[in-house]
């Protein structure tokens, strides 16, 4: 098991991953803490949409889908591949 | 009388809930100080007669969203003697967040734990008792969706409000939400606390029902594939369905008008009779006519989007749908206004941000909808051989997209949208039969109440622009409208629209059905084959194909300006958006006519 710092965004499907920081607007960062979104959480990507789409994501029971430039500024650690 | 607003996050069934508790009995109210309508009902809990307001869904009281600030100034401004917080079992890992932040409200609260039903699946336990402990407020789980069908928790749960109500004598008021507000580091301590001592969440979950099918919905080549599909399939009910009920309703009503009101309107004076028959009577079969349709598209929106499947249209169509300044979900009304531009409008309603809804109500009346269906197939007959017919069809469904296009790319900077986007997938589910029928009835029942007064005004006013002055043949040069027609010659003619088909233009601003009978009045023929005749003998296909551009693009009909006005709530909003159609449709048909003119046609 390798660990690497990267942003949610690059995470491949299956991919599981811890997050570290959320670097986001007051509002949107509300936002992903109301859905889940908190430092050391678990989340799993389970899918990106064709032609640079949103992604799709689930943190503990929620499932989630999110633009590719807002998740990137979501840093995780990924602990699985 | 006592007071309860009703409060939770979105997708939690909190709409369920109030449908169930109030016996859909609500009706949408303004709500004094608010910009936004709320849902209300009056209703006997126990011996206390109590106003039951139902809040939009928000995820944290603090928050920034519109719906979050109409939260926090109806808690500011209404003093309350009961919150009832519903939320998701399921999800229950991060809702409590909104549960403690309510409890330091100082208001009596309830919190209901709603879908208890989905949660054994989602390896969700939960104890009710010890979190009723940590919050101080009654727990209790229950299912909003099979109501007492499911264990004891809605019972218990009316039991629990009625008795709360009965002991909170004075209603409580927060003076100021800020002050009552918990920093995030706080939350997630009380959070993690009472999820360690009352909740167990298995991680064993992951294969679900939801899963597998998602792996076929949203796969990455199959899924568009299939939305279109499910799309096609839904368009196809609606008005395979629709149409012909439709049809049945006029017929019924012409019936009535033949058989009943002829005969017993014979004695007034023939001014009066054609006023209260043909303008009142019809205008109210105008209305009327629209509620199949509406009945059946919600119908089916409602299992679309109680299904899950309208959050994941979103996904799927996002990539393309941002470059415009719209949303996946703009797309798929944009595609429900092909039948009928009315209720796809009044489907924006699930898009939260103002600006993104804005804009995809602008959109939408351009989709070519089955009214001005009827005038293209009629008119591309009479003026087109059979081979070209269908090409000129189609031809008129690219200007259609082209349009909507356009529109889109104008004026996405008017209508910025900020939102982030980030939208829930929650597993898919099938409503019930009486969740179905509830939904669409409250539509139509909305539909009615708001739009009936604004057409039937409308239609009245055609009718008398059409028939004053009184010693005038109707419809004819010498009329209100036909000096109206006259008077925008100017106008219309680089169009190569002249005055009769410029009066007919006038009568399709009721509704595009209008124009075949308007027409017909005009030429004075009374069956369709004299019509062609007439109408093929009078103008070329040049200008036509200028009078279908124009028909298809300035504003559909009555009812879409009505419900414009009110899903917008700005006269200024459907001002702009019959301006603007108007403006695009003189533009193209200029265009067109001009330069099919200059190439020699």
């Amino acid at each position: 098991m390798s660990v690497s710092h990267s942003h949610l965004a690059a995470l491949k499907p299956g991919h599981i991953a811890i997050i570290a920081s959320l670097n986001l607007s007051p509002q949107f960062h509300q936002r992903l803490l109301a859905l889940g979104f908190r430092q050391g959480r678990q989340v799993t990507m389970l899918r990106r949409s064709a032609f640079a789409g949103p992604i799709h994501v689930r943190i503990g029971t929620t499932e989630v889908m999110l633009r590719r430039r807002d998740a990137q500024n979501v840093n995780v650690t990924l602990v699985r591949r | 009388m006592k007071r309860i607003a009703v409060l939770g996050m979105p997708n939690t069934g909190k709409s369920t809930f109030f449908n169930r508790f109030t016996g859909a009995t609500a009706s949408v109210g303004n709500w004094a100080g608010m910009t936004v309508d709320l849902m209300m009902a009056t209703l006997k809990i126990g011996e206390v007669t109590a106003d039951v307001i139902d809040l939009p869904g928000i995820y944290d009281l603090r928050g920034f969203s519109e719906d979050e600030m109409v939260v926090q100034r109806f808690l500011e401004s209404t003093p309350l003697h009961l919150i009832i917080i519903i939320l998701n079992t399921v999800q229950i890992d991060r809702q409590l967040s909104l549960a403690l932040q309510i409890k330091r409200l100082q208001i009596p609260a309830i919190l209901l734990l709603n879908m208890a039903d989905e949660a054994p699946k989602f390896g969700v336990k939960v104890n009710a008792e010890k979190i009723a402990q940590h919050l101080e407020m009654p727990v209790i789980s229950m299912s909003a969706k099979y109501g007492n069908q499911y264990g004891k928790g809605y019972d218990a749960a009316i039991d629990a409000i009625a008795q709360t109500l009965h002991q909170q004598e004075h209603p409580i008021c927060v003076r100021n939400i800020s002050d009552c507000a918990i920093d995030d580091r706080q939350l997630a301590t009380e959070l993690d606390a009472i999820l360690q001592d009352a909740v167990h969440i298995s991680t064993q979950h992951s294969n679900t029902l939801t899963t597998r099918l998602d792996r076929f919905l949203l796969h990455p080549i199959l899924g568009l594939p299939l939305f279109f599909a499910a799309m096609y399939l839904m368009f196809q009910v609606v008005y395979t369905l629709g149409t012909p009920l439709q049809a049945f309703l006029s017929f019924g009503l012409d019936w009535i008008k033949v058989a009943a009101l002829e005969p017993v309107f014979t004695p007034f004076p023939s001014f009066l009779k054609g006023f209260l028959i043909g303008g009142l009577y019809d205008g109210i079969g105008t209305v009327v006519a629209f509620i199949p349709v509406i009945l059946l598209f919600f119908f089916c929106m409602a299992i679309v989007e109680d299904s899950g499947y309208l959050a994941r249209s979103a996904f799927l169509m996002d990539a393309f749908m941002e470059r415009l300044g719209l949303d996946g979900r703009s797309f798929v009304m944009s595609l429900m206004g092909f039948g009928c531009n009315v209720p796809a409008i009044m489907g924006t309603r699930v898009m939260r941000s103002p600006g993104l809804r804005m804009l995809s109500m602008l959109v939408i009346p351009f989709s070519l909808c089955s009214a001005r269906l009827n005038v293209f197939i009629f008119m591309t007959t009479a003026l087109f051989t059979p081979q070209v017919a269908p090409g000129v069809l189609f031809s008129l469904y690219l200007f259609s997209f082209a349009a909507a296009l356009v529109t889109a790319l104008l004026f996405k900077g008017q209508f910025p949208n900020h939102d982030p986007l980030v939208l829930e997938l929650p597993p898919y589910r099938f409503p019930t039969i009486k969740q179905i029928f509830v939904r669409a009835w409250v539509e139509v029942k909305h539909f009615l109440r708001w739009s009936n007064q604004f057409i039937i005004a409308g239609v009245v006013i055609i009718w008398l622009l059409n028939h004053l002055p009184m010693d005038v043949p109707p419809a004819s040069k010498q009329t209100l409208s036909g000096m109206i027609g006259q008077a925008v010659q100017p106008l219309l003619q680089p169009l190569g629209i002249n005055s009769q088909l410029a009066i007919a233009l006038i009568f399709g601003f009721v509704a595009k059905e209008v124009v075949l009978g308007g027409l017909a009045v005009i030429y004075g023929a009374s069956n369709d084959a004299g019509l062609g005749g007439a109408i093929a003998h009078q103008i070329d296909w040049v200008q036509a194909y200028s009078f279908m551009l124009f028909t298809l693009l300035y504003i559909p009909c009555l009812s879409t300006i009505a419900v414009l006005k009110r899903e917008s709530k700005s006269a200024k909003f459907a001002t702009l958006a019959v301006v603007w159609s108007i403006a695009l449709a003189w533009i193209t048909s200029f265009l067109f006519y001009q330069g099919a003119r200059l190439l020699g046609f």
